[in-house]
């Protein structure tokens, strides 16, 4: 079929697509996104596609292959509609198997099951298995059900009703449904997207002669000031990948909900910032584009109304403060990408100094779920001053981890406890830091707090794109801060003295405390140092940039108190203060001697081993290979 | 159009579009600032412009020379707060050029004796970068001389400022604006009889037809004529025998 022509048509061709599908046909979803691409989730599709075709099953079964599930700890993923079985770290060797034993006899094979490592139970249903089973995957949960390389599984489920419905409604009731549903911007920030619409929509005319439900741009025409939609898809936080997975596996809910936006502003062009290193995210959103414009969703007379809409992909070319929204606008007008003031807004004079309105992938992904759902859905869920759901990428000293979608509101505890399964190898929880590098750190008296945009403000943290990176005993606060400052003063563009010279300097004095020549004094002046930096600096990566140095500062001082007056690190990290040593627990095994690579280990065999200390390198080698616990760092 | 405010309580205008520094300044108040020049467009980035805004009834900290004048805004140049942020730049500053005149000179008007920390240098070993990434000379050469001769490079911390690949840049005419705007002094300029130095190229000089000083290179002479309304007649002279020249011809016509 070519162009749908109205919604009716749309109506109908999802009735089609649906009847040709209901014919008892089962849908096995194997996990495509990066993560388990890497450890060979094509192969094990093709294999799958290989032996039902072998089998003879191609017509009663389809084999998808999809988006990112979250579960990537776990990859090959490869889930089983509609009993929704799922079998987790799948080889394309075991696919006969499956095959023949699951598919065909319904029989389960119990080794490819979750084990879950707390309770020790095996699952059989996806829901069942804890990581799932406290999520409300609204935006992800589509991700499994979804072939994003066609544009037919999304209009299936039932993708562009919520524009069909928003056209039919009108921009200024779009514009009321999202200002009511309260939809705070996702790439961290949390600004009002209504608000954010508004503002835009207004830019440049006068409030009374807006033109009632799009009717000025009757027959095709131009809106009267140019206008542009973005998405921002520069997710730079190391350890992020919420908005890839949402692009890579979805990427029809994001041209819906700009495609929304458009109608609702007044813009006639949308561009997508997406960073060049994400190819499979370029791939699926480029093939997913000329679906949609064949599908006349996209382009002139969008549905056979008035609006004339189209996107285009912008490749960032991989500088994190790309991500910030006017440095964004700079590099696609071709030009260095570096903040300027936003004295005036991006919505007021943004992109080729015209109204902007940039939000974020899965800001975009919620629209038409609003739409189609309606704003009293949509603030049922989450908070009050924070409804939905958010991704969060749950990294780190973790057992579970992958990406996860929550309601806001949910505790930290939740998070990584009940859904991430705790702290791996009996280790004790530290600390958390959310909000990607310029996030802040929190301690565990904190697990408690509920997670929304303000109460992490509140706490000393932030939301940020939604980076969560938990830490054990075994973690350095100290360190963490230094690596993170290392990571933005590569990062910082460098414009503004505050940020460029001031994080080198903040680098400085924090490896100072880890090299145990630092005195009250540094802390002193890292304490001045980074108020300034973040007073001082012109852009969010500043002014936030400080956040993880501070709230180590904040909440784990002794450590650093440590680091400063005992020349100690507590955690057994800061090399320049460690010291190995082999207790009286040795065996004399010699594994520890065989693996030195210094030769700083002696000893006879089923004899005491000694390490020499002023050849030692402090690898920790001899501590990771000693099966009788007889290393002690100190 | 005009636009009315205060500043330090004192009630003060100027036209729309203007940038609250230059105001500031015009009124005689005194605002600390090492990247600002009124040839180019405000960039921001030394940070010393800091001041208190309360727009709305929201009162921030933000640098001046890049926020436009607003109506009923109140302006504040001096606080504690200021002053605590301006010191501490100064001193990141100042340990980016420590021997440069002017930037001591401020630091010492603001209190700040020493840099609490190490000198920049370029070069592991080398003396002080004795640069402080204003861009005023890449800004410039953009945007008045429109040569593009000069321009950033790397970013954060390891930003710098120059030719592209640190070369000898074909664009560069020899005008030495860059020199001329350079807070701290920075940018080698070597004029010799026939020809001047600067940014790893020789470019020969005109010389005034009349007094024989150095009038510009060859290669800006060019440029000017290419770029600008006068023909290359205009530029045999120096600037000082033009004057006489003119000022000549002024008193015939006047007796």
């Amino acid at each position: 079929m070519g162009k749908i022509r109205n919604p009716k048509e749309l109506h109908s061709y999802r009735e089609e697509l649906l009847a040709k599908r209901t014919a008892s046909r089962k849908v096995i979803a194997v996990c495509c996104g990066t993560g388990c691409n890497a450890s060979g989730a094509r192969k094990v599709a093709q294999a799958l596609v290989d032996e039902i075709q072998k089998q003879g099953l191609a017509k009663e079964i389809d084999v998808r292959p999809t988006g990112c599930h979250g579960f990537c700890e776990r990859g090959t993923l490869v889930l089983m509609h509609p009993e929704e079985t799922l079998y987790q770290r799948v080889k394309p060797e075991d696919v006969p198997a499956i095959v023949e034993k699951t598919v065909k006899n319904g029989e389960i094979i119990a080794e490819h099951l979750y084990d879950d490592p707390v309770s020790g139970e095996k699952h059989v249903k996806e829901y069942e298995i804890p990581f799932y089973k406290h999520q409300e995957r609204l935006i992800l949960g589509k991700n499994g059900l979804i072939d994003p390389t066609k544009i037919d599984d999304y209009i299936a489920l039932g993708g562009y009703q919520a524009l069909a419905k928003a056209l039919e409604m009108g921009p200024d009731r779009v514009l009321d449904e999202v200002k009511r549903a309260n939809v705070r911007g996702r790439g961290g920030g949390g600004f009002p997207a209504g608000r954010k619409w508004e503002t835009c929509r207004n830019a440049g005319r006068q409030q009374n002669a807006l033109p009632p439900s799009g009717e000025a741009r009757e027959g095709g025409s131009v809106p009267a000031e140019k206008r542009y939609v973005i998405c921002n898809a520069d997710e730079g936080d190391p350890g992020a990948f919420m908005d890839r997975s949402v692009l890579e596996g979805n990427p029809h809910a994001v041209i819906e909900g700009m495609i929304i936006g458009a109608f609702t502003i007044g813009s006639d062009e949308g561009y997508v910032y997406v960073r060049h290193e994400y190819p499979l995210a370029v791939k699926h959103l480029t093939v997913a584009l000329e679906q949609a414009r064949e599908k006349g969703l996209l382009g002139k007379g969008i549905l056979g109304s008035g609006l004339c809409f189209d996107i285009k992909i912008n490749r960032g070319g991989g500088a994190f403060v790309c991500g910030e929204s006017t440095a964004l606008m700079a590099s696609i007008e071709g030009k260095v990408g570096e903040p300027r003031a936003k004295h005036i807004h991006t919505v007021v004079a943004g992109l080729n100094g015209k109204p902007t309105n940039l939000n974020n992938v899965e800001t975009w992904a919620n629209i038409p779920l609003v739409i189609e759902k309606g704003a009293d859905w949509y603030t049922k869920i989450g908070t009050k001053s924070s409804p939905g759901t958010k991704i969060f990428s749950l990294v780190g000293k973790v057992n579970n981890t992958g990406l996860v979608e929550v309601p806001m509101g949910m505790t930290l505890r939740q998070i990584i406890f009940d859904i991430g399964g705790g702290i791996p190898k009996g280790g004790e929880f530290k600390a958390v830091q959310t909000g990607g590098p310029s996030g802040g750190c929190l301690p565990a008296d904190k697990l408690d707090i509920p997670v929304d945009f303000d109460t992490l403000v509140e706490q000393g943290s932030m939301m940020g794109s939604g980076g969560m990176i938990v830490m054990d005993d075994k973690t350095c606060m100290v360190d963490v801060a230094k690596y993170f400052l290392n990571f933005l003063k590569f990062e910082s563009c460098g414009k503004c003295t505050t940020c460029r010279e001031g994080l080198r300097r903040l680098h400085e004095l924090v490896t100072e405390i880890t090299e145990g020549r630092a005195t009250l004094e540094t802390i002193q002046l890292i304490e001045e140092l980074a108020a300034t930096v973040e007073a001082g600096s012109l852009c969010a990566l500043g002014t936030t940039a400080v956040n993880p140095v501070r709230s180590t500062l904040q909440f784990f001082r002794d450590e650093y108190l440590a680091h400063v007056n005992e020349k100690r690190c507590p955690a057994g990290v800061c090399k320049a203060l460690i010291t190995y040593e082999i207790t009286d627990a040795c065996t004399g095994c010699m594994v520890c001697k065989k693996r030195c690579p210094e030769s700083v280990i002696s000893g006879d065999k089923k004899q005491k081993h000694v390490i020499d200390t002023a050849g030692c390198i402090k690898c920790g080698i001899c501590n990771d290979v000693c099966k009788f616990d007889a290393v002690r760092v100190y | 159009m005009t636009v009315k405010f205060t500043i330090n309580g004192v009630g003060v205008e100027s036209a729309a579009g203007a940038n609250v520094l230059d105001t500031a300044r015009r009124y005689g108040f005194e605002i600390p600032s090492l990247c600002h020049h009124e040839a180019v467009v405000p960039y921001g980035a030394c940070r010393l412009c800091l001041v208190e805004i309360t727009k709305g009834g929201r009162k921030k900290l933000t640098t001046c020379c890049n926020y436009e004048v607003l109506e009923g805004i109140s302006v504040v140049t001096d606080s504690p707060a200021i002053r605590q942020h301006r010191a501490m730049v100064l001193e990141l500053i100042l340990a980016e050029a420590p021997d440069a005149e002017p930037v001591r000179e401020l630091a010492k008007r603001y209190g700040v004796a020493f840099s609490r920390f190490e000198a920049t240098r370029a070069v592991e070993g080398e003396g002080p970068r004795d640069c402080i990434l204003c861009g005023l000379c890449a800004r410039v050469c953009t945007e008045v001389v429109k040569a593009d001769a000069l321009t950033f490079n790397g970013r954060g911390d390891k930003r710098g400022v120059g030719t592209p690949y640190g070369e000898a840049a074909d664009p560069c005419v020899g005008c030495a604006s860059c020199a001329s705007v350079c807070p701290t002094n920075r940018i080698a300029v070597k004029d010799t009889r026939d020809k001047r130095e600067i940014w790893g190229r020789e470019l020969a000089l005109v010389r005034c037809e009349s007094c024989g000083a150095p009038v510009m290179t060859e290669a800006h002479r060019d440029h000017a004529v290419r770029i600008g309304p006068l023909p290359a007649d205009y530029y045999k002279t120096c600037t000082a025998c033009k004057r006489k020249s003119l000022s000549g011809r002024l008193a015939k016509v006047g007796s």
